[in-house]
């Protein structure tokens, strides 16, 4: 067997994940490399980016490297009456980078939750965003939303379409006062303004952050949307995740696609989310199907400088040998050298840029210490 | 060990008027006001390390999470979209982005309108809501000559007070947005160092002076 230090921080996460998602009957999920390039272009703003790799298959159909793995799962999956499917991936993904735009190849684990899914199917695939968070790193939150009561509270003001974006994009930056500004210059009254800072302003631990929306929660679509969180909060506190989830309205998704709960993910010493989810029953309506859907997606590549260390050394062992040793007693001397679990390194002459532990030499009479730097 | 807030200031009198407020909001770091050329202060104590940055890099600093928060100005969060919570509007360095161009200017629609400017994504988003074909040059300072020798039609900048502008034979002719100073946080810093930065918030909230 081998040493899990070797492993990357990805490669860890890959395997805990795995085996999380295993445990509560979540089936893997393996797909084509390439998908049609139609699926994208009719869901082009489900996309985190909207550049696709393509190219011509063999039949002359335009395919692409997939941008996005829940739109093939959706489409390869099949309504059938009161049945929950649940399946997890590990796929590499396309996109491009917003720093260098150029695309980027990206390593996405994740899971989707798709038919009939009840309340219960929601608490769990949350639960599960939070265990998977907790296999990454000890220190986590997982910041919960909830759609329907974000765009039933931009609803109810009334506002044209471009100021309900300008409020969403405010509220995705905690920007209080660029939201007055906005209710300032399209006329919103100043209840409703109130309403969207204080929805602002409320986030932080559920116990905290629940009593205080019933006040902004007034209108029945927002009570109904309300009663499903507070239920679903509670399951959740139930669980013992409540230290560790905040209500926080500030995470911003598109509301064409996603409708109930959002969530997003964040460990310590990585600056940017590393999970991201939520239900998607308006994608599915899209897409032509009748049943619902929730799932997430966790960003490998965003953990690769998580608890960076750097190696002292890069092999443990160099060791020299020159023309005149014999091939079988170099392969015995490496043998014996790693046979206590070492690196070795057999080379001719001193690599160059390789910095190693100890330095020895073959010769007729056996194996010479020549440097040891430990 | 008290945890530490990394705060990035931009350099300048603009970034010297911010510690001030931090100052006065109990975040005070001494050092800083001592003559040299270092660039990175600390006080354990009130559990703050400041450093200065270019003004326009302090986006890059708080969204990358090597400062949990800064103050940039709102015309670099326009033109760079970073993924970043905007906290509090500090109403400081505050200015205008607008359109400018030689006093006898008139937009003839017929043609692409030529724009000369440092902001090109606010230039593009401006012109598009309008539905103007316009040619971007991006250009990196003395913007105001490129209408007079005929580069451009127009320029997009940051306007303070008009001066350098009338000093040059042009005048502004559309305001786009107006520009102030915004403390700005890490999105995953905030939250997990919440408390420190709600306290900073608030701290600079009591300071910041309202228009009327």
């Amino acid at each position: 067997m081998f040493s899990t230090s070797l492993l990357k921080n990805e490669e860890k996460a890959v395997f805990a994940l795995r085996s999380i998602y295993q445990k509560y009957g979540y089936t893997p999920f393996k797909m084509s490399k390439f998908e049609e390039y139609d699926l994208y272009v009719r869901n082009k703003d489900f996309l985190v980016s909207d550049s696709v790799i393509t190219f011509t298959g063999m039949n002359g159909k335009l395919l692409a490297l997939k941008p996005d793995v829940t739109l093939s799962i959706v489409k390869n999956t099949k309504d059938i009456p009161d049945t929950v499917q649940k399946v997890y991936y590990n796929e590499n993904v396309y996109r491009v980078s917003k720093n260098t735009h150029e695309f980027k190849e990206i390593m996405q684990t994740g899971l989707e939750c798709i038919g009939n899914i009840d309340t219960y199917n929601i608490f769990e695939v949350i639960m599960l965003a939070a265990k998977s968070l907790e296999a990454i790193s000890d220190s986590f939150v997982l910041d919960l939303s909830h759609i329907g009561i974000v765009s039933a509270v931009i609803d109810s003001i009334g506002c044209d379409r471009e100021a309900g974006k300008a409020l969403l994009n405010c509220i995705g930056e905690k920007n209080q006062s660029g939201i007055e500004k906005i209710c300032a210059e399209k006329n919103i009254s100043a209840d409703a303004c109130k309403k969207l800072v204080s929805l602002v302003g409320t986030y932080g631990k559920i116990e905290k952050v629940l009593p205080k929306l019933s006040a902004i929660c007034d209108t029945d679509e927002l009570k109904t949307a309300l009663a499903q969180f507070e239920s679903i909060c509670s399951l959740l506190v139930a669980s013992g995740l409540g230290e560790k989830i905040n209500i926080d309205f500030s995470i911003a998704t598109d509301m064409r696609y996603y409708n109930g709960v959002v969530f997003q993910g964040f460990v310590e010493n990585v600056p940017t989310g590393v999970l991201s989810g939520g239900q998607y029953d308006n994608l599915m309506k899209k897409m032509g199907r009748k049943s619902g859907a929730i799932g997430f997606a966790v960003y490998l590549d965003t953990l690769e400088r998580l608890n960076l260390t750097t190696k002292k050394y890069d092999v443990d062992t160099v060791l020299l040998y020159d023309e005149s040793c014999l091939p079988e007693d170099i392969a015995r001397a490496v043998n014996m050298l790693a046979s206590d679990g070492k690196s070795v390194m057999a080379e001719k002459c001193i690599p160059e840029s390789i910095k190693y532990r100890q330095l020895l030499k073959l010769n007729g009479k056996g194996v010479e210490i020549l440097e040891n730097n430990d | 060990m008290k945890t530490m807030i990394n705060v990035a200031l931009p350099k300048g009198r603009l970034g010297e008027k911010v510690y001030a407020m931090f100052e006065k909001a109990g975040y005070e770091c001494p050092s800083i006001k001592e003559v040299n050329r270092k660039l990175i202060f600390e006080n354990e104590e009130a559990g703050v390390r400041y450093f200065w940055v270019k003004p326009s890099d302090v986006a890059i600093y708080v969204e990358r999470g090597a400062a949990d928060v800064g103050v940039a100005g709102k015309d670099i969060l326009l033109e760079y979209a970073p993924d970043v919570y905007e906290l509090l509007d500090l109403n400081l360095g505050k200015c205008r982005m607008a359109v400018a161009a030689k006093k006898d200017f008139r937009d003839n629609t017929e043609n692409t309108l030529r724009v000369a400017t440092k902001f090109p994504n606010i230039a593009k988003d401006y012109y598009s809501k309008k539905g103007r074909d316009i040619d971007i040059i991006k250009l990196n300072g003395s913007i105001e000559i490129a209408p007079i020798l005929g580069l451009s039609d127009v320029i997009v900048d940051i306007v303070e007070t008009g001066k350098t502008l009338l000093e040059n034979d042009l005048e502004p002719k559309e305001n786009i947005v107006p520009i102030s100073a915004r403390l700005i946080a890490n999105k995953s810093s905030f939250k997990f160092k919440m408390e420190q930065i709600e306290n900073i918030k608030n701290g600079l909230k009591a300071q910041v002076k309202t228009d009327d």
